[in-house]
């Protein structure tokens, strides 16, 4: 009995204790805050603008559950459930949009990941540092040229009088359609892109690259291994971690497609292929006022693409011997 | 560099520099075929192509965007709101970074967390319009700075920065007496100048060339920014009537819109173009910084 209050009486202290410590550690924390008050002046503009412009709208996402009215305000509309969801998955617009947005991305992942990648390798072969330079600088300038500069140069290069279709003119007899046939969508739309990206992609693995110990190629140089060889079993295992990571990062974005190019090439011809989902929010949201249903399809696209991020990781982790984004 | 080349590599090496030339030329080609279209007569442009005939030359095109009012409100804009959102972000970056690069910070998990979850979770489009909205700054500038003023990237680079000063200057300015506030102003940031450059650099590119939230957020024409003036010459084809003074025929009109087309381009890519050479490497250090993380 003695020993079982003893115990009791240890049990005891011992939580006062912990008590103790947990408010000492906590009145540690407030001293520290009291002492440094300065650096948390000085990172709370930050704070403010992320609750303000990043937490508040994702709070205001509920609207997609709700029947939103602008009067009666977020918290005053009534709620629908699923209801702009269903609206949407059941619309006949669905499935043409969906798979407009997913093969967009899909095949500009699949053209605009291993490109950089090339260029990388090829760069790191040339030996005048002068000459690498300057190609370098040609390759990644056009990363810095506007989307309207890029989508205008576009329309004209592939105009029907345009400098492209003159060429072909005068091949074929008459021009092609680039810009209003649905087919050449795609095509232009991923090929532009690299064009203008592909370049400044590479720098990463550039940087990687020049890491390299030039032991390895050395030693490998005097057991007869060639150039492609050297780059094969060298410097392609150099790459493999970032090229893990940016190819999640890639296919994790691949429903965040950027609204901005695809929205400047839309013609009234080319939308069966160039509506996508973010080109439908902002139409249906901010052109057509319905903002409930196009928060809806809004936040369907940020879920799927959280999933696909998810999904993406597993399998590389699972190919990559344990090693993936997170 | 001493290893001895094969026959078998130099064959490679040939061939590597020739695809190497041939993929600059595809950067380079339509970009000088713009910059001399721009400098081209329209008739000739039209029927012969790029000539190098002097006397085919002329700087009609550049002239009808100089004298252009759209053009010179839209320049304007654009500076203003590009060093205004460059300023915003990098003091707004440059504060939040520091706390958190600093040893034992109470706090910082939770705020590095809290900024982390922004980059993949958002709101959405039209939840932050409807806030910009309320807020009141539909066709104000707080609307352009404002919402994308954080930049979690900016952060973490900033952070990366500060990290790598040594931490014997903080302990011997603190054993001098100094306050953070002293050791923040009078020696990290001296020491950041070169980040501080990367970062306001990006900033300023990044909303020179962007024309989404001028869209969405800005319906007065006065307010527009270059970028927006552009996509109606570029793409919407809608050439301001005042631009080119009135009767003329049909087909002059559109021959003009053509050439306004090519000098518009020119001339809203120069601030990059004069800037590009040579702020390439510090660009460039810039993703080098961030991908350490």
């Amino acid at each position: 009995m003695q020993e079982l209050i003893k115990a009791e009486a240890g049990k005891d202290a011992a939580i006062s204790n912990q008590a103790e410590i947990r408010v000492t550690k906590l009145s540690k924390k407030l001293r520290y805050i009291r002492e440094n008050y300065f650096l948390y002046l000085l990172i709370a503009p930050a704070i403010i603008l992320t609750i303000v412009f990043k937490y508040i709208p994702m709070y205001g996402a509920i609207i997609a559950f709700k029947d939103f009215s602008t009067i009666k305000g977020i918290l005053g509309s009534e709620w629908v459930g699923l209801e702009n969801f269903t609206k949407f998955l059941s619309s006949p617009n669905f499935g043409t949009i969906f798979m407009s947005t997913l093969k967009l991305s899909f095949y500009g992942l699949l053209l605009g990941f291993p490109i950089p990648i090339i260029l990388a390798l090829m760069l790191n072969q040339v030996r005048r540092a002068a000459i690498k330079k300057n190609v370098q600088l040609v390759l990644y300038a056009p990363n810095f040229i506007s989307v309207v500069v890029i989508v205008g140069m576009l329309f004209i290069f592939l105009s029907p009088t345009g400098p492209i279709n003159q060429i072909v003119t005068m091949l074929t007899g008459e021009p092609i359609g680039f810009l209003s046939d649905p087919d050449y969508f795609r095509s232009i739309y991923i090929l532009s892109g690299i064009w203008q990206a592909a370049g400044w992609s590479s720098i990463i693995y550039v940087a990687a690259l020049a890491n390299v110990d030039p032991e390895l190629h050395n030693a490998a140089t005097l057991d007869g291994a060639n150039i492609i060889q050297r780059m094969i079993h060298i410097d392609l295992p150099t790459l493999k971690p970032l090229m893990a990571v940016t190819f999640i990062l890639g296919a994790g974005g691949i429903m965040a497609i950027g609204f901005e190019k695809a929205y400047l090439m839309q013609t009234t011809m080319n939308l069966p292929t160039s509506e996508i989902l973010p080109t439908y929010v902002y139409k249906v949201g901010l052109q057509a006022g319905d903002y409930a249903y196009s928060a809806a399809v809004g936040l369907f696209n940020s879920v799927i693409n959280v999933i696909l991020l998810v999904v993406v990781n597993y399998i590389v982790k699972k190919l990559n011997e344990g090693e993936g984004l997170y | 560099m001493n290893i001895k080349y094969t026959r078998m590599d130099r064959m490679i090496l040939t061939l590597n520099n020739i695809f190497l030339f041939l993929a600059v030329l595809v950067v380079l080609v339509p970009l000088v075929y713009v910059v001399l279209a721009s400098f081209m007569d329209p008739t000739v442009l039209l029927n012969k192509g790029i000539s190098f005939n002097l006397s085919d030359w002329s700087l009609k095109g550049y002239k009808l965007i100089l004298g252009n009012d759209a053009m010179l409100k839209g320049f304007i804009n654009s500076v203003l709101y590009s060093v205004g959102f460059a300023v915003v972000t990098v003091v707004v970056s440059l504060f939040a970074a520091y706390p958190l690069s600093v040893n034992g910070f109470v706090g910082k998990n939770f705020f590095m967390t809290m900024f982390i979850i922004t980059m993949f979770f958002s709101g959405g489009l039209i939840p932050t319009y409807l806030l910009v909205k309320d807020l009141g700054m539909l066709n104000t500038i707080w609307a352009i700075i404002l919402p994308g003023a954080i930049n979690v990237w900016n952060i973490i680079l900033a952070r990366t920065y500060f990290k790598g000063i040594p931490y014997e200057l903080h302990e011997a300015a603190k054993v001098d007496g100094a306050s953070d506030l002293l050791i923040f102003f009078k020696i990290v940031l001296p020491l950041s100048k070169p980040i501080i450059f990367v970062l306001a650099m990006y900033a300023f590119v990044g909303q020179w060339n962007s024309y989404f939230d001028a869209m969405i957020y800005l319906d007065d024409p006065n307010l527009h920014p270059l970028q927006l003036v552009l996509r109606s010459i570029l793409i919407q084809n809608s050439t301001d009537p005042g631009m080119i003074s009135d009767q003329l025929a049909m087909a002059e009109l559109k021959k003009l819109s053509e050439m306004i087309k090519y000098s518009s381009i020119v001339i809203s890519s120069l601030p990059l173009i004069v800037m590009y050479p040579f702020f390439q490497k510090y660009f460039e250090k810039g993703v080098m910084v961030g991908s350490l993380k």
